[in-house]
């Protein structure tokens, strides 16, 4: 490449830029995508990234079996189709299926509880790649823990496939809120903070003097109209994961365009309003509270 | 370091359609401005300078377009105010674009030819020290993410920094671009360097900005 011949040495994959990546998404939304089709129509609507996947959650839900890292051909098909960053599922603790998704050239890897976990104990070692990764989390230790493997982005976990945001509003009021007891803390109570949270001393640390995560935290889960996205956002979000509830809905292309607006302007209601105006069909959807508990995908992840 | 804020305040808008909105707003704090966020047309008045973030190019274009904003953004540069734009906010400012969408609009105004990713994908962004003559002899921290280059500049463009045969910075009067991210580092200096430029803009042309 022709930054080759500079005089000081160009780095790549450093924290920095892993991080910074997730930055430049903030305010957008990220869409799960199955073909080059739906990537247009995401990438026309305003997303900010796809996320390629074979089956959205909702149908990986529907039909059950092992769900696994997408069909390279299909990841590369969504690649050529737009210009907007392309990010791909791995399965927890796959990092063979993580080096194949970095030769491909994704933008980011979601190391993802949707997909079936393929290491109940361990989540990737994140740092020896170049390709920067999000993780889910349900709570602060849960995040720092996935920070502390390298992870450039957050995203609470929610409850995928179900159209049902309670999880996702648990999840992001739980994170905030333990960020907010750190904050409250002195410096000595830290370390049994630390403790309690199961999260190295050092980042904690961070998060209390700086009142934040040193990553961009987004939401996702169970995202399904204009408002749920206001309400994340409002609720102290970064950006928003829309999966399942964009393309399983009666009207793709007018609901990402109504969910994208409302992302942007989640403090204005009558902007919220006026996209959520006859809209169509949301998703069905499920309620988290009816799914058989070794259906919830909250409790993946270690 | 000194605070290159004059007597009176300058305001500072950027730019929030999405992207790094709030490491901009902090770095311009930082350099002696006041800095807000500009989400709808009216948000435009009273300011006398504007920043283009980083972001999604792409993503930035539609969403200028559909909220009625890219009018409004033109006519803002027209009036002589200063606009910088880092990384997409220097596609964004640029009047020709290549490889991205075939209907990709820009604000415009900056005479140059901009290249999205040349540098490659994801995998490929990096960090480099950077010579940058204008700012002093220390070196600049400089972030490339999915970073555009210049391939092409007109007559009246200034070369502010070059990366081997790429050019990523650049001035052309009122306007500033950078296809790195200077406001994701703690130096201050791009930043320092614009509002100087927006308060002797606003020395000159005092009128400009009230509304």
């Amino acid at each position: 490449m022709a930054h080759d011949n500079i005089a000081t040495p160009a780095s790549t994959g450093t924290s920095r830029v892993k991080r910074g990546m997730a930055e430049m998404l903030k305010g957008g939304v990220i869409m799960d995508v199955i073909d080059a089709e739906q990537a247009t129509i995401a990438e026309d609507s305003g997303a900010v990234a796809v996320m390629a996947l074979e089956r959205v959650p909702a149908d990986i839900r529907a039909q059950g079996g092992v769900a696994r890292m997408s069909d390279p051909e299909m990841i590369e098909s969504i690649v050529s189709a737009v210009t907007i960053p392309v990010m791909a599922k791995a399965r927890i603790g796959h990092f063979a299926e993580a080096q194949v998704l970095q030769s491909l050239g994704v933008d980011y890897i979601d190391e993802s509880e949707v997909l079936t976990p393929a290491d109940y104990a361990h989540h990737i070692d994140k740092w020896p790649f170049t390709v920067p990764f999000v993780c889910g989390a349900t709570n602060l230790g849960e995040a720092l823990r996935r920070i502390n493997e390298g992870a450039a982005m957050i995203r609470s976990k929610g409850e995928a496939g179900t159209g049902d945001v309670s999880n996702a509003v648990t999840h992001m009021r739980k994170i905030l809120g333990e960020i907010r007891h750190l904050s409250s803390l002195s410096t000595d109570e830290l370390y049994a903070a630390a403790k309690d949270l199961s999260a190295p001393y050092d980042l904690v640390r961070e998060v209390a003097e700086t009142g934040s995560l040193p990553v961009v935290l987004f939401t996702a889960g169970g995202i399904a109209t204009p408002a749920d996205a206001a309400m994340m956002m409002q609720l102290g979000a970064d950006g928003v994961f829309v999966g399942s509830g964009i393309f399983k809905s009666g009207n793709p292309r007018q609901r990402a365009e109504a969910i994208v607006s409302a992302t942007r302007h989640f403090d204005d209601p009558e902007i919220v309003a006026k996209v959520s105006r006859g809209l169509g069909e949301a998703m069905v959807g499920i309620n988290v509270a009816d799914l058989p508990v070794h259906h919830r995908l909250e409790d993946r992840g270690w | 370091m000194t605070s290159p804020a004059t007597a009176e305040t300058i305001t500072v808008g950027v730019l929030a359609l999405q992207g790094d909105v709030r490491e901009h707003l902090a770095s311009l704090t930082n350099s002696g401005a006041q800095a807000r966020a500009v989400r709808r047309v009216v948000d435009l008045d009273g300011l006398d300078g504007l920043v283009i973030p980083g972001g999604e190019s792409t993503t930035m274009s539609i969403l200028a377009v559909r909220d009625g904003l890219l009018e409004p953004l033109r006519a803002f540069a027209a009036s002589g105010r200063p606009c910088f734009g880092s990384c997409a906010g220097l596609i964004f400012l640029a009047d020709r674009v290549t490889d991205g969408r075939d209907d990709q609009q820009t604000m415009g105004g900056l005479g140059v030819t901009a290249a999205r990713n040349a540098f490659g994908r994801q995998v490929d962004s990096f960090e480099t020290d950077l010579s940058v003559p204008s700012l002093g002899q220390e070196l600049f921290p400089a972030v490339f993410i999915r970073a555009p280059a210049i391939t092409e500049v007109g007559p009246d463009v200034e070369v502010l920094a070059v990366l081997g045969d790429r050019i990523v910075a650049v001035r052309q009067g009122g306007l500033l671009a950078t296809a790195f991210h200077p406001e994701l580092t703690d130096d201050n200096r791009f930043h320092r360097y614009f509002v100087q430029m927006v308060a002797e803009h606003r020395r000159a042309a005092p009128e400009t900005t009230s509304k």
